[in-house]
């Protein structure tokens, strides 16, 4: 039997507002901003990009942090702006958003699968300890798959990353951390 | 919003930033300093949240102060005397197990302001802090694992465990004290009443170092004076690291 795989309510919103959204074309646009911590990964795909409006001929885009000291948030300003002026668009602003906090649970389908692929086990590859929290071992390994992991550090390279070993394959990998 | 209680919430917004800031830039100094390699790593990490955590309630200070002043001038411009952080964010980093101890101390403290700053009326200050719940979490398991392992470990880091907690002990108490601004911002339903999570604190706290094998120490001293600025000499030399760039380059970008 195959196993079907529920979309998250927060998930399904975002598809909504992409899809019904005035200039889905920029939505499109901006796919090529990637997440300079993670060049796999558009912004899109990793829940920072919340929402882009048109207020008369200004184009409004709404990035929010992953984690407060998320060092790449400038970067990713930056970015934003050129590709929008590449494309002719010179009247613009990015503004950041807190509320609500970001969640691991905004990562898009695609954006799991390419994680994946490029090295890192996403948020569900791992199930939560009691607390909710990164388990001590047993996140599935990107490189072969086992389950036989342990946890090495619960800060990696990156505030939003946990450091695990595979005892099967050997590699060292980081875990996208629930958050 | 009336002009008293947006000085008083601009206050409150400098308060906390400046506990974050003076925070985060005293666990940074342990990056290339840690233990190993992931601790090194962790440090940095944590580092960065609460620095993070400085620029929002900074950016929020600038927004309320709407006088010209920046996020860095908060940071960078202002001498210890107009710094209110608490003085236990100051207390220099010393050795691992004071660090984790302190660590440990403002984890709790945290783990507990935010949920109730998060029902703030004000949605910045909420939103700060509902940001910043998520990362105090990840905080909290470290240093609590940390303080265990370090109390119940050999006779030295027990020995040096429980030299720091008596040592930072006297730096809680200013934790849970209010004055006029904060009792006003209470009133508000904007600011948190810290004084009703004293109970609360001190009962996580001496289940973990009984847990630990250390001793709670008993209230025999006291120290204050970070919220009107009366710091320890450890500030003055924070400061003076930490703007030394900002001070002799003016405007500079890169
Ligand atoms: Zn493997």
């Amino acid at each position: 039997m195959s196993e079907i795989s529920l979309m998250p309510e927060e998930q399904y919103h975002r598809l909504q507002q992409r899809d019904t959204s005035e200039v889905k074309e920029l939505w499109d646009l901006l796919d090529e901003v990637k997440d300079p911590e993670i060049p796999a990964l558009s912004i899109w795909d990793l829940g920072i990009l919340r929402d882009i409006e048109r207020q008369g001929d200004r184009i409004v885009v709404t990035i929010t942090p992953t984690y407060s000291g998320c060092p790449a948030m400038d970067t990713i300003t930056e970015d934003i702006e050129a590709a929008l002026n590449a494309k002719g668009y010179e009247s613009l602003e990015v503004k950041m958003q807190l509320s609500p906090a970001w969640s691991s649970e905004w990562m898009s389908p695609e954006g799991r699968r390419k994680l994946r692929n490029y090295g890192v086990a996403p948020p569900e590859d791992a199930d939560a300890s009691e607390d909710g929290l990164t388990p001590d071992a047993h996140a599935l390994c990107p490189h072969c798959g086992s389950r036989d992991t342990r946890l090495l550090s619960e800060f990696g390279s990156t505030a939003c990353k946990a450091l695990f070993q595979c005892q099967a394959c050997k590699e060292t990998f980081d875990y996208f951390k629930k958050i | 919003m009336s002009d008293t209680i947006k000085d008083a919430t601009l206050e409150y917004a400098i308060r906390l930033g400046d506990d974050a800031n003076v925070l985060g830039h005293r666990i940074s100094e342990w990056v290339s300093h840690g233990p190993f390699l992931e601790e090194d790593i962790a440090y940095a990490n944590v580092a960065l949240d609460y620095i993070g955590r400085a620029r929002m309630f900074y950016g929020y200070a600038s927004e309320l102060a709407n006088d010209g002043r920046t996020e860095d001038d908060f940071a960078y411009m202002r001498d210890d005397r107009q710094y209110r952080n608490l003085l236990l964010m100051e207390m220099p980093k010393e050795d691992f197990a004071y660090s984790q101890v302190r660590q440990l101390f403002i984890d709790i403290y945290y783990g507990l302001l935010l949920p109730e700053l998060v029902k703030s009326k004000d949605d910045t200050l909420a939103a700060i802090a509902a940001k910043a719940i998520k990362e105090t979490r990840y905080h909290l398991r470290r240093s609590r694992d940390w303080v265990l392992r370090l109390g119940d470990g050999t006779e030295e880091s027990h020995r040096r465990t429980q030299r720091a907690v008596d040592s930072l002990w006297g730096y809680t108490h200013e934790m849970f004290e209010m004055d006029d601004t904060e009792r006003l911002l209470v009133d508000s339903g904007i600011g948190v009443d810290i004084t009703k999570l004293r109970d609360d604190w001190h009962r996580q706290v001496g289940s973990i170092l009984t847990e630990a094998t250390l001793n709670v120490p008993e209230d025999s001293w006291t120290v204050r004076g970070g919220r009107i600025g009366y710091h320890t000499e450890n500030l003055g030399h924070l400061l003076t690291e930490m703007q030394f760039v900002h001070r002799s380059y003016p405007g500079c970008q890169w």
